[in-house]
């Protein structure tokens, strides 16, 4: 337990971070540029983090697996980022920011990260605008605002569905500039392999340069993962092809804790799957729940004629159709948080009321939004607002100008024109909230080693509320990081270059590269695809939107399973002095098949329900989650001890001193 | 010099040299076609451009200079431009997204410059020789006789249309292209584009007319 | 449907590459363009032969990192996609398909149909960004309005993901639209404005260093894009240059 200190300031909440800035220690300029920085990962966390600890004066060398930082999954967000910058005027403030996030993450996240989170966001806006990130505007030249699930309020800053791409951009483009002028080096196509840690702290690590295969040692004086997170592990989900947990893997194994590995966010709006075929699911932004009303046939002879391609969903008459949001939860509606959105979705389908011939999708209607917005423009523009088809071509105009590159995405993948017809969605995995085990500092329990992002566990909690994954991103690269870690660089002035050829970098480069030989020299037959598959499917069945403990008994088994089956039968071709995917593949899978494993456990370990995670056993009569407040009111934090099944559970106490714990209604 | 270093330089160098040639084929056009109305008025006016030392000495070295530097630069273009892919697709489905006018203009240049070589054979050498060469006395009634006596032969006038043909096509897709390169590409360029190739059907049917219309009659 | 392909390989960039031609049987028309070359590796791979090297990531359309010459275009015959986004139904049963990498001297092949797009980001590194600091010390978002349309024009031209299908679809392969993409966002932008001069100058610059053609106006990168990003901006870059070029 001593290792566990999560190192939050004392004060009032609101003066935390004030008064910890102002008291940690600080690297002067003169001595920055002694001191060498890793960054793994280029998404908004990374890519941020990365120009500025450039800008600090740090040399930094940052590293990503794609083909230039610009292509990071940060770049898919779609719908937009929090900021408490009251703008509306409609009461937001931080601390509704700060309640509105803690409560949405089903209070299992740390208080204090959490306002820090709510403060930093204002900068944010600030500080993209300045970049020249084409936010969303009115016609008085201000920022537009939209409303996302789970909150009262209007405090998401976009610019259209592609807000993540538009801050990444941003990001990047702020990274350019110091690469320009040689403060970062970047290395795309480079995959981090293994870290390396000298008498504790971190210390380097080891990549390989997915062109050529060649295996490459970089020293440095602190190493940050920004790596995002690990959906991934149920082979569908929404992240890249790419999104992987490896990074966050290998400093587990090398001694950093790994937090809450089962807190997932499964989004309820994304395209349902085709077929077998199927390699990722592509979400559709919350943003559509402001004005999409999601719904099912009241009826399942109505239901069967649809499956039977006999029915339309627009022929079906408003009384036969059951608003389900609407009904169980009339406060927020189709508003409500990600995980109810998406377990309201699965007992329908699980009820017989899906939409599709796979049983499982549930429409997203737009048509009385067209309506609406028909009906506005026919009245200011002081036209006929009888002509039914006037007001429908208004309306169209005005969801186009709002959702128009996603409805564009949808009619390419599904073939059916969505402002005809509804959109049919179901859940698909999204985020994970879970991940590595940061203190205030954003360190991890190995010193000098960093987590940010999507990759560290702190500021959602249990469930993540829309809109904030940018937010947390940004705030962590731009405006937290760059400071905290001055506080431990400043012991480090002193250290001089890291000797790359100390034994720890050998060891470390040793084993890589046995693991490699290893891939290749297996005589197996099934491909690497064939394992994540087969992950996937144990994942989503026993681990996916609701989890019990035979189910994740189960699980556990098959999954050591399928991994002593993968390292024996695994075929892994070509060489290792090339471009391979399939080799980098095999290293990614064979971490998600012991993480899988964790996770599995972290489940089994956590018999309540909250956020994202719901165990059947832990229900009310109306089948909403029951928190156990009592029992697991903290963060669990796995030690590695050799094998996922041997991890050894550390659990942080969250303690709530400035919001009371409640049950979170959204009725 | 710096603006013709760079790409976009050249591209912006390729439309003013190639406006200005345009400018020059209108006034080409707006002498010869008045040989259709009348033999007297065109001898005056040819008798004028073929005399003035500002035309002869200013205005002639400078069009010179700029068929010159509009073919050259466009040649070297054409040369850095199939550098940039040493390999070439298999199979490039160009007519899918550009029109055939924009993605052949140094073919449409070629036989363009071509038919220079002819023009210049016909008119331009024995016109040179006629008052530089052989400084044989004025007389300003020779032009339309001269102009007449090049159509008679149908083979001359089938190679005539056919090259305007070609300066058609390249002038459809030059010099609409032309403002798009020197940055105007606005509200108006609809009209623009419309104009464009409203000229650059015209005048070359208009060159084709008069060399029909001298052949026939 | 069954298929013939016929995709271009090469080991890596100093080796010949040339066309291969390979059947692929029960494709469904549902899926992916990608997902199709899925089925296509997971079947060469049990024939022992190496799998086909392809750049792929989000597979919605945003990363810009696939990057495939379908049939003689750009991400194949559909518009405004990426070949992520491409699905089957756009192919019949018993057609031939040729696959080729995107094709420029600036974008040399890395293995198959993966290529180095590094050139890219060179030129964004000469003068693709605003020179502010990231310390969030800067002045209120909403301290200077912006005119919706210029912020319209700019978000449309930065929605470009960089894929370099102007690039390969250009018969110059000349990279202005994506260049002048990133001019445009920033000088349509107060906050670009400041530096447009010099920005432009050493975008150009870059471009014409990696060794991109020169642009003849064709209009095929517009065309091509899956962004749609229009013509207009590379107007807006030629005027941007020539009055930083006078403006010396």
């Amino acid at each position: 337990m001593a290792k566990l200190d999560s190192k939050i300031p004392n004060g009032p909440i609101s003066e935390k971070w004030t008064s910890h800035k102002g008291k940690i220690n600080l690297v002067s300029p003169a001595n920055k540029r002694l001191i060498d920085v890793i960054v793994v990962g280029t998404g908004l966390a990374g890519a941020s983090a990365s120009a500025t600890l450039a800008e600090l004066g740090y040399n930094v060398k940052t590293f990503c697996f794609q083909d230039s930082p610009r292509r990071a999954h940060s770049i898919a967000a779609q719908g937009g980022i929090n900021a408490a910058k009251n703008y509306q005027g409609d009461g937001d403030s931080t601390y509704r920011l700060f309640y509105d996030t803690i409560k949405g993450g089903d209070y299992r996240s740390r208080e204090a990260n959490v306002h820090r989170l709510a403060e930093v966001s204002t900068n944010i806006i600030d500080q993209c605008v300045a970049q020249g990130v084409p936010f969303a505007r009115d016609y008085g030249g201000l920022l537009d605002n939209r409303s996302f699930g789970g909150v009262l309020v209007s405090r998401t800053f976009y610019a259209k569905g592609q807000t993540g791409q538009q801050l990444l951009l941003g990001a990047y483009s702020a990274m350019n500039r110091q690469i320009g002028r040689g403060k970062i080096k970047m290395y795309n196509r480079h995959e981090m392999m293994d870290i390396v840690v000298i008498e504790g702290k971190a210390r380097g690590i080891i990549t390989r340069n997915l062109v050529n295969g060649k295996i490459e040692r970089h020293g440095a004086h602190a190493v940050v993962i920004a790596s995002g997170g690990y959906g991934n592990v149920f082979f569908l989900s929404t992240n890249a092809m790419g999104s992987n947990v490896s990074a966050g893997w290998k400093i587990h194994k090398k001694g950093a804790y790994f937090a809450n590995p089962c807190f997932t966010q499964i989004h309820p709006t994304c395209i349902p799957v085709s077929g077998d075929h199927q390699s990722k699911l592509t979400l559709m932004s919350e943003s559509l729940r402001n004005d999409g009303r999601i719904w099912v046939p009241k009826n399942l002879k109505d239901v069967n004629l649809i499956r039977e391609g006999k029915l339309k969903p627009t022929q079906i008459d408003e009384k036969d159709r059951d608003y389900y949001l609407e009904r169980r939860y009339p406060a927020f509606g189709n508003l409500v948080p990600r995980d109810v959105a998406s377990r309201a979705a699965k007992e329908r389908c699980d009820a017989g009321f899906g939409v599709n011939k796979t049983g499982e999708a549930v429409y997203l209607d737009f048509a009385s939004a067209i309506t609406r917005y028909g009906e506005e423009q026919v009245h200011v523009k002081g036209l006929d607002s009888s002509d039914k088809n006037l007001v429908k071509k208004l309306g169209k105009e005005v969801v186009k100008a709002k959702y128009g590159n996603l409805f564009q995405m949808y009619e390419k993948i599904v073939d059916q024109n969505p402002y005809e017809t509804p959109m049919m969605i179901y859940p698909a995995v999204h985020y994970t909230m879970g991940g590595i085990w940061v203190d205030y500092n954003l360190m991890t329990t190995i010193p000098g080693c960093y987590a940010i992002g999507e990759a560290n566990f702190s500021d959602h909690g249990a469930n993540r509320l829309g809109a904030s994954a940018l937010m947390q991103g940004l705030a962590d690269g731009y405006f937290v990081l760059p400071y905290t870690i001055g506080d431990y660089l400043s012991d480090d002035i002193r250290t001089g270059p890291i000797d790359i050829q100390h034994p720890e970098f050998e060891k470390a480069e040793k084993e890589v590269i046995a693991q490699i030989d290893a891939f290749l020299n297996n005589s197996g037959k099934n491909s690497v695809d064939f394992y994540h598959k087969k992950l996937g499917k144990i994942m989503w069945d026993k681990c996916g939107m609701s989890r019990n403990e035979k189910g994740l008994k189960k699980a556990i088994k098959e999954i050591q399973d399928l991994r002593e089956d993968f390292y024996k039968n695994i075929n892994v071709p070509g060489n290792a002095n090339e471009f391979n995917e399939q080799l980098a593949k095999a290293g990614r899978v064979a971490d998600f098949l012991e993480l899988g494993e964790l996770f599995a456990k972290d489940a089994l370990e956590r018999t309540e329900s909250c956020g994202g995670h719901f165990r059947e056993e832990s229900q009310t009569p109306e089948g909403e989650a029951l928190r156990d407040d009592k029992k697991f009111t903290f963060v669990s934090a796995w030690e590695f001890k050799g094998a996922p099944s041997k991890a050894k559970l550390h659990k942080e106490d969250l303690k709530y001193e400035e919001i009371e714990v409640k049950t979170r209604s959204y009725k | 010099m710096t603006l013709t270093a760079s790409s976009i330089g050249r591209k912006v160098a390729m439309a003013l040299s190639g406006i200005f040639l345009v400018l020059f084929l209108t006034q080409h056009f707006s002498i010869n076609i008045l040989s259709v109305f009348s033999e007297n008025l065109f001898n005056e006016v040819s008798h004028f451009m073929g005399n003035n030392p500002i035309v002869q000495f200013i205005l002639q070295p400078i069009l010179i200079f700029g068929v010159l530097f509009h073919f050259i630069m466009g040649f070297v273009l054409e040369l850095q431009n199939s550098k940039s892919r040493k390999i070439k697709y298999s199979s490039y489905k160009g007519s899918a997204n550009a029109s055939w006018m924009s993605r052949n203009m140094i073919y449409s240049g070629i036989v363009i410059l071509s038919f220079l070589g002819l023009h210049f054979y016909d008119f331009w050498v024995p016109e040179m020789n006629y008052k530089y060469v052989e400084v044989l006395p004025l007389d300003p009634n020779r032009y339309f006789g001269e102009l007449v006596h090049k159509f008679h032969s149908p083979f001359r006038v089938a190679i005539y249309a056919l090259s305007f043909i070609f300066l058609s096509l390249h002038l459809v897709h030059g010099f609409a292209s032309s403002f798009q390169s020197m940055g105007i590409n606005n509200k108006y360029s609809k009209t623009i584009k419309s104009f464009t190739t409203f000229f650059s059907v015209v005048v070359p049917l208009g060159f084709i007319f008069i060399a029909l219309f001298h052949h026939l009659n | 449907m069954n298929l013939t392909l016929k995709v271009w390989r090469q080991a890596n960039s100093e080796s010949k590459g040339k066309m291969e031609t390979y059947q692929i049987a029960d494709v469904s028309p549902d899926m992916s363009f990608l997902e199709m070359m899925d089925v296509l590796n997971e079947q060469l791979m049990t024939q022992g032969i190496d799998p086909i090297a392809f750049d792929h990531d989000c597979r919605e359309g945003i990363c810009g990192m696939c990057s495939m010459f379908i049939n003689g275009e750009a991400h194949g015959p559909d518009r405004l996609v990426t070949t992520c986004q491409l699905h089957m139904r756009k192919f019949n049963n018993g057609d031939t398909i040729t696959i080729e990498p995107f094709r420029a001297k600036a974008f040399p092949v890395i293995k198959d149909l993966t290529v180095d797009r590094s050139a890219f980001d060179r030129v964004q590194q000469a003068g693709g960004f605003v020179s502010v600091n990231t310390s969030g010390n800067t002045q209120d978002a909403n301290a200077i309005p912006i005119d919706k349309h210029d912020a319209d024009k700019a978000f449309d031209a930065a929605t470009c993901i960089g894929c370099g299908a102007c690039v390969a679809t250009c018969k110059n392969a000349s990279a202005m639209l994506f260049v002048s993409a990133k001019v445009s966002q920033y000088s349509l932008l107060p906050q670009g404005k400041v530096e447009a001069t010099e920005r432009v100058m050493n975008m150009v610059k870059q471009m014409d260093e990696e060794g991109f053609g020169n642009c003849t106006n064709t209009g095929a990168c517009e065309v091509e894009c899956p962004k749609g990003i229009s013509l207009e901006n590379i107007a807006r870059m030629n005027r941007e240059y020539l009055y930083a070029s006078l403006k010396g």
